[in-house]
């Protein structure tokens, strides 16, 4: 096949992914939007298949087959709860495709042969390896085979800087000395241990910003591999996905109001003075139980329900699905309020509920629910704790002052679930347990909800 | 000449990219990640020119390497979207 109709071909294929990203942007269009792209990729594949540089296809048969059906098995047996976990991976093979690309083309003689071909080269390498082991951490993290905690390596910022600068200077000298094969290979190791580095200190409440990011990074990774050769649907399709995780990780920052540096450092601000937790809570968090909560529903009219991390951990999304059925067959209105951060990746709660068949219209915004809550009986906090301490909005000697947060403390009453007064990722007391209409409801987020449900089905 | 073309067409493309997907409603969030993620996986277009290319064994070995990663990709990356959408579709 001429290289002009494998271009045009491309050209077909780069539009189609424009389409199917724009149909992603809106709920109505998102089926149609993926359906486009997919059929972008195929027809890409298939003319690339057509190359007549390609010469035996048993290694391709070979590894379509294998990776082909490792993906769809991944894809449909994964749990919904496991979905930070799914993107991270997915995020870390395609920069590792991306990786073992560059080093096949630097041993393909005729390809590694002009300044351009090998800078590109360098480029993925650097930024492939980054991604690939960034992302093996971030899913380690999230599938808490590490902790889930920021791990503090003395002298990070230091040695990321010394590591980074050795990765530059090591992409330089394999252009400059393409001949020594050494070279690329240190370079290889040199990014694996800054990509593992990168990640390692981040903590659990940092996670939607870093999956975001490594998206952003999967993506440039395949736009500097199309440079390798100067394909087009590679440069085109990288860079728009490159574009849209950048734009994910600044609505993620906003959420946090920390940029992305601090976050990438793991820099909170400093706080003025440490707020002692025992002072916060002494003799004023009043504790429940789910008889009491479920009289205070019965009354309701209005409940909001605000999910956070603690929901998926318990996997509760379920329980806290029948129960809303519940409050609604009694002709409560029940709204769900959502944080953009709430949870391990961007918009994880959303995915979580749908799972459990809760209607997308009723996950409310932070901004449009948070001037509702003083019109709401009951607001129900299920494993969401510092998106909804009011010292983000009352204390300005706060490490967390400016992060918009949900004001769930307006609400007339506010039922927390949660196992114990523990701070959140923040490690900070929530001042909101201590408030007068404040009722705690101790313990494991799934049995609290469901012994909620019953009593609430026994008042009948 | 060629480089300032492709040039060219990333700074475009960023654009575009930055411009396609300013306001996305967070339900979104995830779905729009998984599948640009898919898109990503164009890099199999790469994998398969090397896997299949006369250069070498080595070469066929890393291209094969990338062919595979690359397609769970694709293929994880596409069928998990799809499976997400279906369940915000149904109400």
């Amino acid at each position: 096949m001429s290289t002009t109709i494998i271009y045009l071909a491309y050209l077909v294929a780069a539009s189609l992914f424009i389409l199917g990203i724009k149909g992603l942007t809106k709920p109505r269009t998102a089926v149609r939007g993926n359906q486009l792209s997919a059929l972008g990729m195929f027809i890409a594949v298939v003319v690339t298949l057509l190359d007549q540089s390609i010469l035996s296809y048993e290694w391709i048969i070979a590894g379509v087959l294998l990776g082909g059906t490792i993906g769809a098995v991944m894809a449909t047996k994964i749990q919904v709860t496991a979905m930070p976990q799914m993107v991270a991976m997915l995020n870390g093979f395609g920069g590792g495709a991306s990786l073992f690309i560059a080093l096949a083309n630097f041993l393909d003689p005729e390809s590694a042969t002009h300044t351009v071909a090998l800078v590109s080269i360098s480029l993925t390498v650097l930024i492939g390896a980054v991604t690939l082991s960034g992302s093996f951490v971030a899913f380690a993290k999230l599938q808490e085979l590490i902790s889930g905690n920021p791990i503090k390596v003395p002298g990070n910022k230091v040695l990321n800087a010394i590591l980074l600068l050795s990765a530059l200077g090591l992409s330089v000298a394999v252009v400059m000395d393409p001949s020594n094969t050494a070279l690329i290979y240190a370079l290889v190791a040199v990014a694996i241990v800054l990509g593992l580095l990168l990640v390692i200190p981040i903590g659990g409440a940092d996670m939607p910003v870093v999956i975001a990011l490594l998206n952003s990074y999967s993506g440039i990774a395949a736009a500097t591999t199309g440079f390798i050769t100067g394909n087009t649907v590679l440069i085109v399709s990288g860079s728009l996905v490159g574009a849209s995780g950048i734009i994910l990780t600044q609505i993620m920052c906003k959420a946090m109001n920390r940029s992305l540096f601090n976050v990438l450092f793991g820099v909170m601000a400093e706080g003025g003075e440490t707020v002692d937790a025992d002072e916060v809570y002494a003799g004023k968090v009043t504790s429940s139980s789910p008889e009491e909560v479920a009289m205070l529903l019965e009354t309701a009219e209005r409940v909001v329900i605000v999910p956070g991390y603690g929901l998926a951990m318990a996997q509760a999304q379920h329980a806290v699905r029948e129960l809303s059925s519940v409050m609604e067959a009694r002709g409560t209105e029940v709204l769900y309020a959502i944080h953009p951060v709430a949870g391990r990746m961007p918009g994880h709660m959303n995915v979580l509920l749908a799972e459990a068949e809760v209607p997308y219209d009723k996950l409310i915004e932070m901004d449009e629910i948070n001037p509702q809550f003083e019109q709401t009986d009951v607001a129900i906090v299920i494993g969401a704790n510092d998106v909804t301490n009011p010292m983000a909005r009352e204390d300005k000697g706060s490490p967390i002052y400016g992060m918009p947060i949900l004001n769930v403390d307006k609400a007339r009453t506010v039922v927390v679930v949660k196992r114990s007064l523990s701070p959140g990722f923040a490690g900070l007391p929530n001042p909101l347990f201590a408030k007068d209409n404040a009722l705690m409801l101790f313990g494991d987020g799934k049995k609290a909800i469901v012994d909620l449900t019953q009593s609430l089905k026994e008042a009948e | 000449m060629e480089l300032l073309l492709l040039l060219t067409l990333f700074m475009v493309a960023v654009f575009l990219g930055v411009e396609l997907i300013t306001k996305v409603p967070p339900t979104l969030h995830t779905p729009l990640m998984s599948g640009s993620n898919a898109i990503s996986g164009i890099s199999l277009v790469g994998a398969l020119l090397s896997a299949g290319s006369g250069a070498g064994l080595w070469v066929n070995i890393l291209g094969f390497i990338a062919v595979v990663l690359a397609t769970i990709n694709v293929v994880g990356g596409y069928m998990v979207t799809n499976r997400m959408l279906a369940m915000f579709k149904r109400k």
